[in-house]
This record gives structure tokens, C-alpha cells and sequence, in this order.
């Protein structure tokens, strides 16, 4: 298991590295952010001299090697705009983000799974017929237009039954502030979260849906029944355990989309995570917090990863028993 | 077949399973009859396809859509199942009745635990303490001769080797004491050393506890060794029916003659396997009159009418028009 874990880290260090040399080289190509950033009519010494200070006067090997020899102290530069550290700005709108995709993935579990089995058990009934149909508009219809009609529906024909942007009231939970904890903080996470669990949600749905239809057909399901156990049994924990394994490892790849690409939804609902400030960036051209907004999500992606191996090992015995043998 | 006189554990009477499929109507099971009494083993055969299986699940009541039993009575104990509510089939399923399936390694469920898949078939049926239940499990791994039960109880069943599989479903089959067991082809899938072991295990345990047993299989060397009664099944029906010295000695059904000389003998060595001809009719559309017309040796013109049941001079049901052995000279069934 040791042996296991210290070689999967081995990979991660890999794949960081990697990913530190394509995000940095990207960014850099996508141009100079001196001409966003000084005034108009600032003449050319003016201009050379903001060029030094940000160091982009340096051939970009040595500002690739300045760049890494930062990171690697824990500091990936200072924002061009905001001239604060880039990496607690992405941590100060993190907590936001998280708390939405955390919403968004209870939704997608809590709904997806339940609807997915009904949907598997009986694949030719009204109910899961419905339930499919349902999951392919979930699939199909642009992410954007969904959230501007929840907002359409539920904050302009229901006259603000459910506010439209925003974070709403906020409470220090340890110091960071949090929404889920109020009542209006909840309110104005609700349509965000919907908007952000759909697509899982139907994702979840056809999984759950086909891992059930498989798990039937199983002669141990067969032979459950024949035990003489309940429906209720044969469904909740013979079945259920069985389909439980795929929905784990999409979901856990999944979680880390949510919460590094929620930018389409945080956009729409205006929700001050960290997918508005990216695209903010972007448009600034305020590169030190591109790369470290890129290099944060990588770093995410493969802890959660890890995270999801162990998971899968509480879940299967068999991938247990090999990996102790890895 | 109750010799001692006494009701039997079961009997099925005209049994009809068939599924509705888009093709058309498929009588995987269409109108046999047969008795177990207690601590009797019937040995089902036939080829594949013959509808061995579908006999047994139909009695299980889990039959999979499209089919369903469209007639006949299945009594249990006096009780018809055919006619019982899921609710109280379930109730029968697992205490009274226990079944057996052909691949171990397919009947537990990979991610459970052993004793959680034990524990549950018992307390299902019975209203105890899970030690107690634990018990009655580690119990029954033993007389199945699992060594280290508690072990065992701990493990999932991919530690397991086949044969280990096998025995630990026996084991389940035998966990409520079960007055009927359906074993669908239980050894088919495990090596001929296992097999042995395991059917001898299986014997004791009914001879033990007085449980019948239908024991379903293609293979007549594992009847003949186990078996009291043999029914012979062909394309949905049952074709001969006795006791199964009788049948295996002098079989009156070509079909029966037919399979056990397809049984490679000691002193057949270097000549070609003997082979019944030609294919299992398609059951979706059968031939009128006997359905093994067209492979049989001895069928003629009188072979186009639909073959009564009659009863040889040694007392057994035989479906046929030209038995190669005597029959009652009335000609019909009692």
C-alpha cells in the first residue's frame, strides 16, 4: 500500500512539473500585458521601466527559472493588478467556489444516483423513460442558457423567488467567510449550485442507470433473491454497493472540473469564486495569476485523484488486494 | 413416485413456462410433470436449451420477463406456488426452498462480505441475534468442510478458489434447512476431484436432513451416481421418467439411448464418438409430432402425431410412439 501511495506521488510530482513548463510558455505567448496595464500616453521610458519591474525584460528561460525557484518557496508572483500575492488571491475566492461545488455535488449524488437506479430497474416505464429524457436535456442544453432560464424562471417570472447573483449574506466559518450557513447565503447558492449540477446530475443518472441495469442481470442478484431476501435489500445493498464503484471514480474526476471550470456559471450568477476571477484575468492579462490559478487546479486534480484511489479501495476488495501486492 | 406412500415435497403437474419474446413464443418448459419426495434426489437432464434450468427457476418463481408460467400446478407440500403472492413466495424462497447455481464464481457478490451475505439469508427468515446467526453460518461452512470458518466469514469471495465458492453457496442452500434443494448444474463448472467432494457432501446433507433435491445437469455419470429417480428432458418436455437404474440400463426413449451412447466409453478407445445427429429443434417453432422426430433413428410416419405418455412394463412414463422396450400392453398412462 506504502509502496503503492509513494509511486502515485512519484507520477504527481511528474505530471506538476510538466504542467509548470506548458501553462508558463502558454501564457507567455498569449502577449504582453504592459500595454493593459500603464497609461496611454506613457512615453517610452516610462513604459521600459514597468517592463523591468515586472522582470518581463528577462530572456523567458530566466523567468521561467525565477518563476519555479518562487514556487517552489511557495510563492508563484505577485498579481500585475491587484499587486497582491496571486496565490492567496485565488485562496481568498476558493472558498466560495468550493462551497458551491460541494452543493452542486450533493445535488448530483443525492439525485443522480436515486433516479438513475429507478431509471435502471425499470428501463421501460413511464418513470425512467421520463427520467432519460430528462438526463439528455441535461446533457445537451448549453450550461450558460440553463443557468439564464433558471434565472429567467425562478428570479424574474417568480419575482425573485430565488435571488439571481451573488453571494448573499456571508458568515466567518474559522475565519473564512461562508454562505451555506445562512438562510440567504443558501438562497442566493441554490440556482448557481442547480445550474452547476445538472450536467453531473445527468451524468450520474446514465452511470447509475447502466451500472444498475448490469448488476441485475447478475446471477448474484439472482441468487440473492433466491436467499429469499427483501427488494429493498437486493436494491439498497446488493446493487447499490456494485454501482457505487464507477460513480465514485467519474465523480471524484468530476469534482475537480466543478471546481476548477465552474467559471461559465460563476459568471452567469456573478458568484465571486474563483472562475469570475480567472476570466477577469484573463481579459487583464494578468498572467502571475493565470499560471497560478492553472497550477493550483493541477495540483487539486491530482489530490483528488489520490483521494479517489483510496475511496475505490474502501469500495472494491479486489483492487485492495492487488494493490497490496503492487 | 412416492413409494412409501406418504405426500411428496413436491409435484409438478402440466407445468408450462413460456417467453414472449418479439420473435415469437418460445415453450422453453411446455407441460411436464414430476414428483420429489422427501430425501429423494430427481435427476433433471438434458441438452442444453432443453428447458432443465427454466424448470427450476420456475419453481423458484423467478422466472425472468419475457417468460412467465402461462400452466400447471406446482405444489409444494400441498401448497400450489403458482398461485402464491410474491410476498409469500419470497417467504418460501431461501427457508423452504433453496437453489443452487451453476457458476460459484458468479453467485456471490463480489463486493460483500462472506458472513454478510450468509448472515442476510438467515436473518431474512428468522428473527435472531446476528451472533446467533453468525454461528449457525460458521456452522454450516464447517459441515460443508470449509477449514478455518472464521476466516473465512471475514473474506471476500475473489479469495476464494472456485470449488471454495461452491461449497460456501452450498452451504447458504443449507443454512434455513431447506425441505427441497434445486442444484442447477452446481459442479458443471469445477474439476472432476471437486465434483466428486462435492456431491458426496451434497448427498449426506440430504440424506442427513431428509431434503429433496432436484439436481439438474447434462452429465449422466454424475446422475447415476447420485440420483434415485431421472427425468430426461427434450425441447420443453419430458421424455422418459423412472427409476434411474432402469432408464440408464434400458433406456425405451431413442433420445435417452441416444445420450448415453454419447458417453466415451473405456473400450471405445481409437473408434469415433458416437453423436445424436443433427441439432435441438428451435423452440420457437417446433415441429408437430415428436420433437426429436427428425434426429431419431427409429421415427417413421406414426411419429407425426403428438406422442402420448405411456408406461413401460417396469413402471416408467415414457413420450414415445416406438419405446425400444416393452409397454404396458394397455398403452396408457395410469
Amino acid at each position: 500500500m506504502l509502496v503503492y501511495f509513494l509511486r502515485r506521488l512519484g507520477q504527481s510530482l511528474l505530471v506538476i512539473a510538466a504542467m509548470a513548463v506548458l501553462v508558463f510558455i502558454g501564457v507567455y505567448a498569449i502577449g504582453s500585458p504592459i500595454d493593459m496595464m500603464i497609461a496611454p500616453d506613457a512615453d517610452q521610458a516610462e513604459m521600459e521601466a514597468a517592463i523591468a519591474r515586472l522582470g518581463l525584460d528577462k530572456p523567458l528561460w530566466e523567468q521561467f527559472f525565477i518563476f519555479v525557484s518562487n514556487a517552489l518557496q511557495g510563492d508563484l508572483g505577485n498579481s500585475f493588478v491587484y499587486a497582491t500575492p496571486a496565490a492567496e488571491l485565488i485562496l481568498s475566492k476558493l472558498p466560495a467556489t468550493l462551497e458551491l461545488a460541494f452543493l452542486a455535488l450533493v445535488f448530483a449524488v443525492f439525485l443522480g444516483v436515486p433516479l438513475g437506479m429507478i431509471a435502471g430497474l425499470k428501463p421501460n416505464s413511464i418513470a425512467g423513460k421520463t427520467i432519460m429524457t430528462g438526463s439528455i436535456m441535461g446533457f445537451s442544453l448549453p450550461n450558460f442558457w440553463q443557468g439564464m432560464m433558471l434565472i429567467f424562471v425562478f428570479s424574474v417570472i417568480l419575482r425573485g423567488f430565488l435571488p439571481s447573483g451573488g453571494r448573499g449574506e456571508t458568515v466567518d466559518l474559522l475565519g473564512i467567510p461562508v454562505s451555506f450557513l445562512t438562510a440567504d447565503g443558501l438562497s442566493h447558492m441554490l440556482l448557481p449550485a442547480i445550474n452547476l449540477a445538472l450536467f453531473k446530475t445527468s451524468l450520474v443518472i446514465r452511470l447509475a442507470r447502466a451500472g444498475t441495469r448490469e448488476a441485475a442481470l447478475q446471477d448474484y442478484v439472482k441468487f440473492a433473491r433466491a436467499k429469499g431476501l427483501s427488494e429493498r435489500r437486493i436494491v439498497l445493498v446488493h446493487i447499490a454497493k456494485n454501482i457505487m464503484i464507477p460513480v465514485v471514480t467519474i465523480l471524484g474526476l468530476e469534482l475537480g472540473s466543478m471546481i476548477a471550470f465552474a467559471v461559465v456559471t460563476e459568471t452567469v450568477f456573478a458568484w465571486p469564486g474563483m472562475g469570475k476571477l480567472l476570466i477577469d484575468s484573463i481579459q487583464a492579462l494578468d498572467r502571475p495569476v493565470v499560471v497560478a490559478y492553472l497550477m493550483l487546479t493541477v495540483f487539486m486534480f491530482i489530490v483528488i485523484n489520490l483521494v479517489v484511489d483510496m475511496l475505490y479501495c474502501l469500495l472494491d476488495p479486489r483492487v485492495r488486494l492487488s494493490e497490496a501486492k503492487a | 413416485m412416492t413409494s412409501d406412500g406418504g405426500q411428496p415435497t413436491l409435484s409438478v403437474r402440466g407445468l408450462k413456462t413460456h417467453f414472449f419474446t418479439r420473435e415469437g413464443v418460445v415453450k422453453a418448459v411446455n407441460g411436464i410433470s414430476f414428483d420429489v419426495a422427501p430425501g429423494e434426489v430427481l435427476g433433471l437432464v438434458g441438452e442444453s436449451g432443453s428447458g432443465k434450468s427454466i424448470t427450476g427457476f420456475s419453481v423458484l418463481g423467478l422466472v425472468d420477463a419475457p417468460g412467465r408460467i402461462v400452466e400447471g400446478e406446482i405444489l409444494f407440500q400441498g401448497r400450489d406456488l403458482v398461485k402464491l403472492r410474491e410476498d409469500e413466495l419470497r417467504k418460501l424462497r431461501g427457508s423452504k426452498i433453496a437453489m443452487i447455481f451453476q457458476d460459484p464464481m458468479m453467485t456471490l457478490n463480489p463486493v460483500l462480505r462472506i458472513d454478510t451475505q450468509m448472515v442476510e439469508a438467515v436473518l431474512a427468515h428468522r428473527d435472531i441475534s446476528r451472533e446467533r446467526a453468525l454461528e449457525i453460518c460458521r456452522e454450516a461452512l464447517v459441515k460443508v468442510g470449509i477449514a478455518a470458518p472464521d476466516e473465512r466469514l471475514v473474506s471476500y469471495p475473489h479469495q476464494f478458489s472456485g470449488g471454495m465458492r461452491q461449497r460456501v453457496a452450498i452451504a447458504i442452500a443449507f443454512l434455513n434447512e431447506p425441505d427441497l434443494i434445486i442444484a442447477d448444474e452446481p459442479t458443471t463448472a469445477l474439476d472432476v476431484t471437486i465434483q466428486g467432494q462435492i456431491l458426496y457432501e451434497a448427498q449426506n446433507l440430504c440424506r442427513d436432513t431428509g431434503t429433496a433435491m432436484i439436481w439438474i445437469t447434462h452429465d449422466l455419470a454424475v446422475v447415476a451416481g447420485l440420483a434415485d429417480q431421472i427425468s430426461v428432458m427434450y425441447a420443453g418436455r419430458i421424455v422418459e421418467q423412472g427409476s434411474v437404474e432402469r432408464v440408464l440400463d434400458a433406456p425405451a426413449h431413442p433420445y435417452t439411448a441416444g445420450l448415453i451412447g454419447s458417453v466415451p466409453g473405456r473400450n471405445q478407445r481409437g473408434q469415433r464418438l458416437f453423436q445424436i445427429p443433427g441439432m435441438t429443434p428451435s423452440l420457437l417453432n417446433l415441429p408437430d409430432g415428436c420433437a426429436f422426430r427428425s434426429r431419431c433413428p427409429q421415427a417413421d410416419g406414426t411419429c407425426d402425431v403428438e406422442p402420448p405418455e405411456n408406461r413401460t412394463r417396469d413402471g416408467r412414463l415414457v413420450r414415445c410412439v416406438r419405446p425400444l422396450v416393452a409397454q404396458q400392453t394397455d398403452g396408457t398412462a395410469a
